[in-house]
C-alpha cells in the first residue's frame, strides 16, 4: 500500500488537472478544448484554454502543493496534528497586505500590485517571526510568535476594513478574503512560482530532520540534527510556499490541515514520506474544490475558500470522531 | 581509552548551579551507574554533557563536531516522545541518522544493526507494529533498541528501565553488559540502587549538583553515603554472582 500512496496520488492529480481544463460557463466540447489547448489557432477557444483555464488549473496545483507541504512540515515539526500553516502567522500578514493594497487603490494601479502587496505582508511576518523566535527559541515560542503576528495581523485588517471609506472597496476586500483561483493569469503565475519552488525545496530538505524529531528534540539533536537551522529552513519554507500562495488565491484554509491527516496512515506516519504524499495530495484537493466551485453555483462565483471550509471542517469532524473511536 | 571525560562541568539555572564542578571520566568497556536523589543533577549532568544545556568547564563530547558526536555518543532521554505511530522498525533505523551521508538511503550495513538492535531488546515480533500501539514498558525497549541502532562506543542513557517489569530490566543491563565486552561503555542513571550495585562496574553518586563519591558500588553505597544523600539505612551484600542490595529504613 505505501508503494502506490504517490503514484496513486500523481494520477489522481492527472485526472483532476484535466478535469478542470475541460469545466468552465464557455460550454466546449472535450475533444475541441484539448485540441485548441495544444495545437492553437488563435481562436476564442485556444484563447479561453491557454489564457483562462490553464493557468487557473496551474495555480490550483501550485497552491494545493504549497499548502500540502507546508501543512505537512509543520505538523512533523511540532509534533503535533493539528498545526497548519496559517500557525506562524504567514497568510493572516499576506491577506493584511492585501487588504491595504485593495484600500488604499494600490491594487488598481497595475496588475501585480496586489499579490506584491501581499507578498510584502508575507515578508514583514516572516521577519518578525524571525526576531520573535529567534535561533534559540523552541516550537512554544514560534507557536506562541505565530499567534501573537496573526492576532495582530487580523486587529490591523479589521481597523482598514473599520475606517475604509468606501463600501465597494469593502465587499471588493471581503470577497478577496474569501480565497479564489477564478480570472487569474499566467502573470500570477509567475510571480508566485518562483517563491513556492524555494519554499517547497527548503520543506523538502527537512525530511530527515522531522523524521529524527519524532523521538523529540533531545533525541533529536543528539541524532546530530541542528535544530536551529531546521527551524529556519522551516519558518522559510512556509512563508515563501504559504505567502506566495495567500498572494495569488486569498486565503483558502483546511488544505494544509486536512490533507496531512488523511495521508498519514498510507505512509506509515513518517513525517519524511508525508511531505511528497501531502503536496500532491494537497494540488488533488485544491483542483477538486477548484472544480466543484465552477460546477455547483456555476453563474454565483462560489469561492473555493468558502466551499472549503464547507466541505473541510465536516470532514475534519469525521476523523476526530474516527480517531477517538479507534484510540477508546 | 577514555569515552567521556569531564572536566569541572557546571550547568546553571540563573545564578544557582545545578552541577557544580563535575568531573569524571568513562572509561571504555564500563558500564557506569549515576544515581543520586531526585533533584541530584543526574539528568541535567548527562544534558550538559550532551551540549543540550549551556555549562562551563570542559567536556570531551562538546569539542567534537556535532556529526562526529552523534557517531560517538547515543543519548536515551528520561521523557520517552514517540510523536507519530510509525512502526517499530521505522523508529529503530533512526538511531542510523548519523551514520547516512547526505540524501542517502540505509545501506545492508544499517539493516542489520537494526535487526541486531531489536533482537537484542527482544522485539523482533513487533517490528511491523505501530510503536504507539505498545505499552510503556515495550515503548521503552523500542526507544532503547534505537540508542543501541545508533552503534556508538558510549551510550548515556537517563532512567532507561523504569517502568519496565523486572526480567526487562535485567536484560536491559545486561544487554549494556554485553555491549561493554565490545568496548562500548554506558553511564545509565538509576534509581534502583539494588540493580545499580549489582550490574555496574563502578558508581557516581551526586547530591545538590556535586560528585559524593566515585568508585566501586561497594565503596560507594557505603552507610554514610546513603544516610546522608538518600536517607535510608539498607543491606548490602555479596551474592553468588554479585552484590546484593536492599534497602531497608528511612532514617532521616
Amino acid at each position: 500500500m505505501n508503494r502506490a500512496v504517490i503514484p496513486t496520488l500523481l494520477a489522481l492529480m492527472a485526472v483532476l488537472f484535466v478535469v478542470s481544463l475541460l469545466t468552465g460557463p464557455a460550454g466546449f466540447g472535450p475533444g475541441e478544448s484539448i485540441r485548441a489547448l495544444i495545437s492553437g489557432q488563435g481562436d476564442a477557444v485556444t484563447l479561453v484554454m491557454r489564457e483562462i483555464r490553464l493557468p487557473r488549473a496551474i495555480l490550483a496545483v501550485l497552491v494545493g502543493v504549497s499548502l500540502g507541504i507546508a501543512g505537512a512540515a509543520l505538523q512533523g515539526y511540532l509534533r503535533n496534528p493539528l498545526a497548519e500553516p496559517g500557525l506562524i502567522g504567514v497568510s493572516g500578514s499576506a491577506a493584511l497586505g492585501a487588504v491595504i493594497a485593495l484600500q488604499t487603490g494600490i491594487a488598481a494601479s497595475f496588475a501585480l500590485a496586489l499579490p506584491l502587496a501581499a507578498l510584502a505582508g508575507a515578508l514583514a511576518a516572516t521577519l518578525l517571526i524571525l526576531l520573535l523566535a529567534g535561533p534559540h527559541g523552541g516550537s512554544m515560542t514560534l507557536i506562541l510568535a505565530g499567534i501573537a503576528i496573526s492576532t495582530l495581523a487580523s486587529a490591523m485588517l479589521s481597523l482598514v476594513l473599520n475606517l475604509s471609506p468606501n463600501p465597494f472597496a469593502v465587499s471588493e476586500t471581503v470577497f478577496w478574503m474569501l480565497g479564489s483561483l477564478a480570472d487569474r493569469s499566467f502573470t500570477h503565475v509567475w510571480i508566485a512560482l518562483p517563491f513556492m519552488a524555494v519554499g517547497w525545496g527548503l520543506l523538502l530538505s527537512l525530511g530527515r530532520s522531522l523524521d529524527a524529531l519524532t523521538l523529540g528534540e533531545d533525541a533529536a539533536a543528539s541524532l546530530g540534527i541542528r535544530l536551529e537551522r531546521a527551524r529556519l529552513s522551516l519558518v522559510l519554507g512556509v512563508a515563501a510556499a504559504v505567502g506566495a500562495a495567500t498572494a495569488v488565491a486569498g486565503a483558502v484554509g483546511f488544505v494544509g490541515l486536512v490533507v496531512p491527516h488523511i495521508l498519514r496512515p498510507f505512509v506509515g506516519a513518517r513525517p519524511s514520506r508525508l511531505l511528497p504524499a501531502s503536496a500532491l495530495g494537497g494540488a488533488a484537493l485544491v483542483l477538486a474544490a477548484d472544480i466543484a466551485t465552477r460546477l455547483i453555483l456555476p453563474e454565483r462565483d462560489l469561492k473555493l475558500g468558502v466551499l472549503m471550509a464547507i466541505v473541510g471542517a465536516p470532514l475534519f469532524l469525521h476523523l476526530i470522531y474516527k480517531t477517538r473511536a479507534q484510540s477508546s | 581509552m577514555t569515552n567521556l571525560r569531564l572536566q569541572a562541568l557546571t550547568v546553571r539555572r540563573g545564578e544557582c548551579p545545578v552541577v557544580d564542578a563535575a568531573t569524571l571520566t568513562v572509561e571504555a568497556g564500563e558500564v557506569v551507574g549515576l544515581i543520586g536523589p531526585n533533584g541530584a543533577g543526574k539528568t541535567t549532568l548527562m544534558r550538559g554533557a550532551l551540549g543540550l544545556l549551556p555549562h562551563s568547564g570542559q567536556c570531551s563530547l562538546t569539542d567534537m563536531p556535532v556529526r562526529d558526536r552523534a557517531r560517538h555518543v547515543a543519548w536515551l532521554p528520561q521523557a520517552r516522545e514517540i510523536a507519530w505511530p510509525v512502526s517499530v522498525e521505522t523508529l529503530v533505523t533512526l538511531g542510523r541518522v548519523p551514520h547516512l551521508a547526505a540524501g542517502a538511503c540505509i545501506t545492508d550495513a544499517d539493516r542489520e544493526a537494526v535487526a541486531a538492535a531489536l533482537h537484542t531488546m527482544d522485539l523482533t515480533a513487533f517490528r511491523d507494529r505501530a510503536a504507539t500501539d505498545l505499552s510503556g514498558g515495550e515503548q521503552a525497549r523500542v526507544l532503547i533498541a534505537r540508542a543501541l541502532a545508533q552503534a556508538t562506543p558510549l551510550i548515556l542513557a537517563d532512567e532507561p528501565v523504569a517502568g519496565l517489569d523486572p526480567g526487562h530490566q535485567i536484560a536491559t543491563m545486561r544487554a549494556f553488559r554485553r555491549l561493554a565486552r565490545t568496548g562500548t561503555s554506558t553511564l545509565v542513571s538509576l534509581h534502583d540502587l539494588g540493580l545499580a550495585a549489582r550490574h555496574c562496574d563502578r558508581l557516581i553518586l551526586m547530591d545538590r549538583g556535586r560528585i559524593i563519591a566515585d568508585g566501586a558500588p561497594e565503596s560507594v553505597l557505603t552507610t554514610d553515603n546513603l544516610h546522608g544523600t538518600f536517607g535510608i539505612s539498607a543491606h548490602l551484600a555479596s551474592g553468588p554472582n554479585g552484590l546484593i542490595f536492599q534497602p531497608l529504613e528511612v532514617v532521616r
